[in-house]
């Protein structure tokens, strides 16, 4: 947007560093840096390879349903159905391997993506044809996704040695011997979903619905459409972020990633995305992802009691907004001036 | 909202035809043929168990009921009842005498809201994502007090009375909180001025500033009430198990949420009334009730939570585009005639 504004092009150099300052996403690297190495300083082992694998396998499933989430968000709405979504996929796609082991893992991993779009497919009709928030229509399926998972399972589990053996290896296993698949995966996705939003056209039309529905409606957007495909997007990549849960825990219930869609939500709004639609990145809803899960580990290895995690979590989401509002009070202002210069 | 007098009879006739009151008929219904066809539904004891089962949702949904209607949301409300169990847990381990320990709770619940009130109205946030964020906070805080352990030795004479019923009948002690809390809240709601403040907030909260309505100040206030009505709730249902715990009534936050918009409480606010949300909340536990006699396991119950949640939403919404619909032909064929 102030690109625009600027009178002379800069040179690259410079423009690469304004832009990064001038980025949302630059606090979460602030913090993310700053944390990590007060960490380190304190626990060099924190710097550790293995220690580095397990934050990174564990953020690749949360950024997975981030940057699904962030999609949503960016459109004015929310999806408080993925916890629900990644227990039906995990479940599902376990059961199918255990009876089946022989299958391939691309057809765990397009089994988990169908189920969960198909999840989300239910989650756009009704939002967009009941004409019903996707806060109540996500916080109903929430209570259904769960309960046919429930219904399905009773109370039994899928345990690791049902499981066929390449199905678990994939969470350990690397690309090319260093780069572990779960990684990669979250980087394909939120690097995926994050181009198009960035340079796609349907991705501006998402950030125009959010910013004004009605507007978006009567610049001739097709939002039924967008709509739609968003929560398709959003319930397809919960469903995957199950096949990977799965893999990873080897043990999946009916009760898999009950309340993950809070982390979700909280990663996507600490990574920068404004409740209210229209702004933010994709990617920095990774970083927040990323974030979350360092917080995680440096409790852990500063030896600081476990519990004061989740307080922190919920610290850094109202910190987080908090700065969203006073970005946007300060942008208000200044267009206010400019225009009284008109 | 037409107030004029020759409507009285139309309004009633399109009260009557409203989500509220076809939640209320839902209700008895079930009720009635709940207690014909199930053998122990009807029973004393079963009843007993009803009321303490919709206890804490029903006294949370009160004051998430005026929230709503302001157009407003409060996720925090069950971290607030856990935070307050944790501190009444905390407090009866270093031997402070229960007398005092309960006030303390619901002032702590009352200062948990009115943070809530001041990040919604003194900073400009969406309420949202900040009770989202003190959602987690507050649960967290709640595992900092008292960490993963139980405190379980509450004295008998509280922890019967709230599991009790009235001189050993039938009626559940704890009706004698529950019925005054509603109809208070009820009266305030629907009989004062301050009632009627609400609704005009929640239709247009610009419009109503403008017409002298103290917008920020209301809003801080009915966050404060939340909170404290969750403290005592806290308390409450540390009482019931008798087990103070952080994570007591986890989750619960989204069955109230369930239970006001199935009342017929918009979530955009500005519509609902608290007759339908009581009955809301009593279909939803007499639903759960009804089908845990009959054997159906607790979690399949979801799938009917969730299905009458988007109901809900999704009937009315589909009634009033068949009687747009509907009204449209009529117009088209007068102007033909």
């Amino acid at each position: 947007m102030s690109a625009a504004l600027a009178t002379a092009t800069p040179s690259p150099a410079r423009r690469l560093i304004g832009g990064l300052v001038r980025t949302r996403e630059l606090g979460i690297i602030l913090a993310l840096a700053a944390l990590v190495g007060y960490t380190a300083a304190g626990n060099p082992r924190f710097l550790s390879g293995q220690s580095i694998r397990d934050i990174l396998l564990n953020t690749a499933i949360l950024a997975v349903m981030a940057a699904g989430q962030a999609v949503v968000v960016i459109t004015r709405n929310i999806d408080l159905s993925v916890g629900s979504v990644l227990g039906l996929s995990a479940f599902a796609v376990a059961t199918m391997m255990s009876a089946n082991p022989g299958l391939p893992m691309v057809v765990a991993i397009l089994a988990g993506l169908a189920i969960g779009g198909v999840a989300g497919l239910v989650n756009g009709v009704l939002v967009r044809f009941g004409r019903v928030p996707a806060l109540v229509v996500t916080l109903g399926t929430l209570y259904i996704f769960r309960g046919i998972t429930y219904s399905w399972a009773g109370g039994q589990q899928v345990n690791a040695d049902e499981l066929p053996r390449h199905f678990l290896t994939f969470a350990n296993d690397s690309f090319l011997g260093f780069l572990p698949w779960l990684v990669l995966i979250a980087l394909i996705v939120v690097g995926g979903v994050s181009v198009l939003m960035r340079n796609y056209r349907v991705g501006r039309e998402l950030y125009a619905m959010g910013s004004s529905p009605e507007a978006a409606e009567l610049a001739g957007i097709r939002v039924a459409r967008n709509l739609l495909g968003v929560f398709i997007l959003s319930g397809a990549l919960a469903g995957l972020a199950g096949v990977l849960f799965a893999a990873r825990f080897g043990t999946v219930d009916a009760a898999a990633g009950t309340g993950l869609e809070l982390n979700v939500v909280a990663a996507v709004v600490v990574g920068g995305v404004a409740v209210f639609g229209g702004s933010g990145t994709v990617w920095g809803a990774g970083l927040g992802a990323l974030l979350l899960t360092v917080i995680g580990s440096a409790l852990a290895v500063l030896d600081i009691n476990q519990f004061w995690q989740q307080a922190i979590v919920g610290a850094l989401i109202i910190l987080a907004i908090c700065a969203d509002r006073l970005v946007a009070v300060r942008i208000a202002r200044a267009l206010r001036r400019k225009d009284s210069h008109v | 909202m037409s107030e004029l007098a020759g409507d009285t009879k139309r309004d009633l006739k399109r009260r009557l035809a409203g989500w509220d009151s076809i939640i209320i008929l839902l209700t008895v219904a079930v009720l009635v043929v709940a207690s014909l066809s199930i053998s122990n539904f009807g029973t004393g004891r079963n009843f007993t168990f009803l009321v303490l089962d919709l206890m804490p949702i029903m006294l949370v949904a009160l004051p998430m009921t005026f929230i709503i209607v302001t157009g407003e949301i409060d996720l925090s409300v069950a971290s607030t009842l856990g935070l307050a169990s944790s501190i009444m847990g905390y407090l009866w381990n270093q031997g402070l005498s229960i007398e005092s320990i309960i006030p303390i709770c619901i002032v702590a619940g009352a200062l948990l809201g009115a943070l809530n009130g001041f990040l919604v109205t003194g900073l400009g946030l969406p309420s949202l994502a900040v009770t989202i964020g003190t959602l987690a906070l507050y649960r967290g805080l709640a595992f900092v007090v008292l960490g993963d352990s139980a405190v379980a030795d509450f004295p008998f004479n509280y922890t019967g009375w709230v599991t009790g019923t009235l001189g050993g009948g039938v009626i559940p002690n704890v009706l004698i909180l529950i019925v005054p809390l509603a109809v208070i809240f009820g009266v305030i709601l629907h009989a004062t001025p301050f009632g009627r403040s609400l609704y005009a907030i929640g239709a247009n909260a610009q419009a109503a500033h403008f017409s002298g309505i103290r917008v920020a100040r209301t809003k801080f206030w009915l966050y404060v009430v939340s909170g404290a009505v969750a403290g005592l709730v806290g308390v409450l249902w540390t009482l019931r198990y008798s087990s103070a715990r952080a994570d007591n009534g986890a989750g619960l936050e989204l069955a109230v949420v369930a239970a006001v918009l199935l009342g017929g409480v918009s979530i955009f606010g500005g519509k609902g009334s608290l007759p339908g949300v009581l009955a809301g909340v009593v279909l939803l536990a007499a639903l759960q009730n009804a089908l845990r006699l009959q054997d159906v396991s607790g979690q399949a119950l979801n799938i009917v939570t969730g299905a009458l949640l988007v109901l809900s939403v999704l009937l009315p919404n589909i009634a009033s585009s068949i009687r747009s619909n509907w009204q449209r032909r009529k117009l088209r064929r007068a102007a033909a005639v």
